[in-house]
């Protein structure tokens, strides 16, 4: 087994899974009907995504394990996602600037990952880059609605990125396997991709006149296993019922 | 789609006809040919032919009822020999919906996206006509809709509300 190449296809599958699980939690509960449908909209494309990364990670290994099995039957450790992703959805503002900054971050990795060395890789990128286009349009109109709108509306914006600005880091932290995966031309230089999303997320908070927040300190580990508090129970919520009937299905 | 010339023509016709009854689950009126998501009809490694079908988005629920329904198609038809696989690439796009495909989404209300959209912007995507008044004067409610592939719009003119399908 390629272990470098299973374990990027893992982290880059459980971002997806996370979030897109994060954002269900908006269902019913969303400020608008559209908004509602949007973020619905937005879960679904990452959970896609997800299933596409993951199987692929359980081909990869070969013992098995297919997209479910890797969703439902790992702990939080076993997780590779980065941080942002599982944080608590907060108010409209905190959801849409981690979604801007994911996003962000994320259409500049796919669109490299286009030209991945890896023929799947390449193919999943290239199906799952149009749909993250839309993702980066969406949070970015609504940062700039809401950080150009009412003064209450601003304040919040700003307090949503100031929230996440501390996971920043962690997102393109890269380690040896992944450098090595760089190096045959299959990842993606995370320098780059860190210029790109940062670019973007700085020309949408000019226009909705937000301060780019300069934090001393950051947190990261998520790469690595180390994850906050809330993956485990955003897991626990997900995985409970495959874990109580394994080989359930529909 | 492409039939590889592997596969004998009558065959391949017959089977081209059993596709062409299989509908999209959320958009009966228009079959799974019609909106471009069977690629191909290939030769496989023992020269079977083998249908290749690709999602029109990658979290679309409607995948595995689509691979299910055009397998029970061929099977009602005698083919079950007929393999059936989920490709990738190329990833599907709007420009693979048919031109009947394209009139038949608008006479159900849906405004299709233009023959060639698909490779320009997301939000150049030009003038947007109303499915049922044909007026150009329409806006954009909700750039996501009630399923993946939507977006809602409403039309100035006739004031009635509709579903376009994206560019993609």
């Amino acid at each position: 087994m390629n272990k470098h190449l299973f374990d990027y296809c893992l982290a880059l599958g459980d971002d997806s899974l996370i979030l897109g699980q994060r954002l269900c939690e908006w269902s019913g509960h969303a400020p608008t009907i559209e908004v509602d449908l949007s973020l619905s909209n937005l879960a679904l494309d990452l959970i896609g995504q997800a299933t596409l990364f993951l199987g692929y990670a359980g081909e990869i290994e070969g013992k098995g394990r297919d997209a479910d099995k890797l969703a439902f039957h790992r702990d939080a450790e076993q997780f590779r996602n980065c941080l942002v992703v599982e944080q608590p959805n907060g108010d409209f503002g905190q959801t849409m600037a981690r979604q801007l900054i994911y996003s962000s971050y994320q259409l500049a990795l796919l669109e490299r990952l286009v030209e991945s060395a890896d023929t799947r890789i390449a193919e999943i990128a290239a199906k799952a880059v149009k749909e993250v286009r839309y993702h980066v349009e969406l949070a970015s109109d609504w940062v700039i609605r809401l950080g150009a709108g009412t003064e209450e509306s601003h304040a919040r914006m700003s307090e949503g990125m100031d929230f996440f600005w501390r996971y920043y880091d962690d997102l393109f932290a890269t380690d040896e396997s992944e450098r090595a995966l760089i190096a045959e031309g299959i990842a993606a230089d995370k320098q780059l991709v860190r210029e790109e999303a940062s670019a973007t997320i700085h020309a949408t908070l000019d226009k909705a006149g937000i301060a780019f927040p300069e934090l001393p300190w950051q947190i990261g580990g998520g790469r690595t296993g180390r994850h906050t508090e809330h993956l485990s129970l955003i897991l626990a919520e997900m995985q409970v019922l495959p874990r109580a009937h394994p080989e359930a299905s529909w | 789609m492409e039939i590889a010339p592997a596969i004998d023509r009558p065959l391949a016709d017959r089977i081209v006809a059993v596709l062409d009854g299989v509908p999209d689950p959320e958009i009966p009126v228009i079959s799974v040919t019609e909106l471009g998501i069977v690629r191909a009809l290939v030769s496989d490694a023992t020269g079977a032919p083998a249908v290749h079908i690709t999602p029109t988005y990658t979290g679309c629920p409607a995948t595995q009822l689509i691979e299910r329904s055009v397998r029970e198609a061929l099977d009602e038809a005698g083919f079950s020999a007929v393999g059936l696989k989920t490709v990738l690439a190329p990833a599907w796009n709007t420009d693979m919906i048919s031109d009947v495909g394209r009139e038949k989404l608008r006479a159900y209300g849906i405004a299709p996206p233009p023959k060639g959209a698909a490779s320009g912007s997301l939000k150049g995507g030009g003038i947007v006509e109303c499915p049922r008044c044909g007026s150009s004067n329409t806006i954009e409610v909700s750039r996501f809709g009630s399923t993946p592939c939507k977006a809602l719009w409403r039309c100035r003119t006739c004031a009635e509300p509709f579903d376009r399908f994206k560019c993609h």
